[in-house]
């Protein structure tokens, strides 16, 4: 059952970014609403889905290939020094991103992918890739970390089902989100639960690197 | 600092932004017409309860004398809820306020008191000009990534006019716009398609054309604008020039689509050579290109010479002078000033090749100086027209720029403030209660509604 945390984890993440109107799901129901077209709601949501994960697989492959040359304790620090200011430049970060309502599939893909590396969705996914238990299971905790983490280290395979549950959970949820807006609940919603999720990723981000701290003062 | 909801005067459609509540306050700029006591940000009353009702119910000076306050707008809008470049948790609270003489620009904070908004940081016309190489802005609009200023020409008052950023947050001055301006040479005002990323600009002059009056044997030569210019929003690059032909002169307000989908607006042209008359011109894209077509002409109107300035004598005509234009949220009503005659007119361009006249008032005019219902005979002519978000009520001053109002209201302009009601299926009417006569010495220009209104917003859903 345990075992199963680190996944759970990596999904329930998908999900969060996927509800990030920032993260793609508005601009699919934008494409849509400008070209009328429901199919082109659902054609925007891959790209944007694939940039995202492209944007995670950087840090997926970043953490595996560090494992390796790095010991866990100090991956753990650096990291936790890293997530908190990453965190904390956030909380000043300006917007400058530009791009336009006329957008090739390879367009949307990269927006997407600078998007969520200019938030840092990325970078919240790393306590669970060092291993960090979900719940209140410390006491199995370097259980996880080397059950995991040794799946993690060697194997291409887990390293793809780690991108591929995170981006599952993101696409399904930027779509679910997408799909109700366009077709029923319409963009008024927006003015008022359009919540500053960007002030919520500073606290994730930050959180992230204190739990990471904890982690590694262990 | 962020918020956490989005401020609720940003709307993702002009449609909805029709159910915003009805304004309470307007701010408008006020000249000095001498240029040697500081102009003025006013603050009017617009709130039917007050007992201030449709008075000036505050002034705030600028710091120096001489700008020449023109037209001004808001740090961000509804474009902020743009999805590529979400920024929804800023406020709509800082009004920057250009002088399109001095280039001084003004920053004023509307939040701890929006009766009594303060000025905190003015950018010198030296960092426009190091920044950008651009002088005397003029038009501005919040957009997506940043606030866009026009300019009309260089610091020594030559051309290329064109448009630059500046940022959302600091309001640092962050450079030119245009990567490859093409032929462009004249600027005015701007419109941007969100939907399909152009952007609109117009052709006024350059600074050394207008600054000491309009110049007769300019416009004779056909020297000032006459072209409308299509640029690729995403990529500053132009695209296409449209030209309206050489003998319509002033090609100056643009009011687009409010609808992003839509792929079509409006332009004002002053005058036409051929027979003083005064247009609106409607740009739309056909197969890929753009082109425009006139779609309303107003013909100038017989006068004796001895009612009309100096400039107009040898014509006995008074042109319209289409000044300014504006269009409702719903796309349904097009305003248009015509500050010669004192005619105001609203269109329903629900087809927009085909605009119906559905109202219209008269005020001021060179010719006859037509009296509102509060006040004795009037010049100037309606101009700046301002139309709140639920399109229901239009506000407009009557002073045009400063070198020019003496040209054609030689006596000197006495600038006033007015509001009619609009009927949403057509029709308009002068609410005779509001009359606001400009403070002596002083003229009025732009208005800006409080929240928000027709033309201070740009759209990214339908």
């Amino acid at each position: 059952m345990n075992a199963l945390w680190p996944w759970v984890a990596l999904a329930g993440l998908g999900a969060f970014h996927g509800l990030n109107p920032a993260m793609g799901w508005l601009f699919a129901v934008a494409l849509g609403l400008q070209r009328e077209s429901r199919a082109a709601v659902l054609q925007a949501l891959l790209p944007i889905a694939a940039g995202h994960a492209l944007s995670a697989a950087a840090v997926i492959v970043a953490i595996s290939v560090l494992r390796i040359f790095f010991d866990i304790t100090a991956l753990e620090m650096s990291a936790a020094v890293a997530l908190i200011a990453f965190g904390l430049y956030r909380l000043f970060a300006r917007h400058r991103g530009r791009a336009g309502m006329q957008v090739s599939g390879a367009q949307l893909l990269l927006w997407s992918f600078l998007m969520a590396t200019a938030h840092g969705a990325g970078l919240m996914l790393i306590p669970v890739l060092l291993g960090m238990p979900l719940g209140d299971a410390h006491s199995e905790h370097s259980h996880h970390v080397a059950a995991f983490s040794s799946l993690l280290g060697p194997s291409a395979g887990t390293a793809l089902a780690v991108l591929g549950v995170h981006t599952f959970a993101m696409l399904a949820a930027a779509g679910a989100v997408a799909i109700v807006v366009y077709e029923w609940a319409g963009l008024a919603f927006l003015r008022r639960s359009w919540i500053n999720i960007d002030l919520i990723w500073v606290f994730a981000l930050v959180g992230a690197g204190v739990i990471l701290f904890v982690m590694a003062l262990r | 600092m962020a918020t956490w909801t989005p401020d609720p005067t940003f709307y993702p459609s002009a449609r909805m932004a029709m159910q915003a509540p009805a304004e309470k306050l307007a701010y408008m700029a006020i000249l000095n017409i001498e240029g040697t006591e500081p102009d003025a940000l006013g603050v009017v009353d617009l709130d039917p309860q007050s007992s201030n009702y449709g008075e000036l119910i505050n002034r705030i000076p600028m710091p120096q004398a001489g700008d020449e306050l023109h037209h001004f707008g808001w740090n961000a809008c509804s474009s902020a809820l743009c999805p590529y470049a979400p920024h929804p948790h800023v406020e709509r609270r800082y009004l920057i306020v250009p002088g399109l003489r001095s280039s001084r620009i003004h920053i004023l904070d509307t939040k701890p008191d929006p009766r009594a908004p303060q000025i905190v940081k003015v950018i010198e016309p030296g960092e426009v000009h190091r920044r950008a190489g651009y002088s005397r802005p003029h038009t501005l609009h919040c957009g997506p990534e940043g606030i866009y200023v026009s300019a009309l020409g260089a610091p020594d008052g030559e051309g290329p006019g064109g448009i630059f950023l500046l940022d959302h947050d600091a309001f640092d001055v962050l450079g030119r716009w245009e990567v490859d301006r093409g032929p462009q040479q004249l600027a005015y005002d701007f419109a941007w398609h969100l939907g399909h990323d152009v952007q609109i600009t117009s052709e006024w002059g350059t600074p050394n054309m207008i600054e000491n009056g309009l110049v007769p044997e300019l416009l004779l030569n056909s020297k000032y604008g006459h072209q409308l210019h299509v640029w690729d929003l995403r990529r500053r690059k132009h695209v296409q020039a449209i030209d309206l032909g050489a003998e319509q002169q002033l090609v100056l307000e643009l009011r687009q689509a409010r609808d992003p989908t839509k792929a079509y607006g409006f332009a004002g042209v002053v005058i036409s050579l051929k027979d003083l008359s005064s247009s609106v011109w409607l740009w739309h894209r056909s197969n890929g290109q753009w082109a425009a077509q006139k779609v309303i002409e107003i013909p100038a109107e017989a006068a004796e010479p001895d009612q009309l300035p100096p400039l107009l004598k040898g014509f006995k005509a008074v042109p319209p002078l289409i000044a300014d234009i504006n269009l409702s949220l719903d796309d349904r009503f097009l305003y248009v000033s015509c500050w010669g005659t004192g005619d105001f007119r609203q269109y329903d361009v629900s087809d927009p090749f085909h605009p119906r006249l559905t109202g219209s008032v008269r005020l001021g005019g060179i010719v006859n100086h037509s009296p509102h219902p509060a006040s004795g005979p009037l010049n100037g002519g309606p101009q700046m027209v301002e139309v709140s978000r639920d399109g229901r009520r239009v506000y407009f001053t009557n002073g045009l720029y400063r070198a020019w109002d003496a040209q054609f209201y030689p006596e000197g302009i006495q600038g006033w403030m007015v509001k009619c009601d609009a009927d949403p299926n057509g029709g308009l009417k002068l609410d005779p209660e509001f009359f606001l006569p400009a403070e002596e010495g002083f003229r009025t220009h732009q208005i800006r509604l409080e929240g928000g209104d027709s033309s201070s917003d740009t759209f990214c859903y339908p």
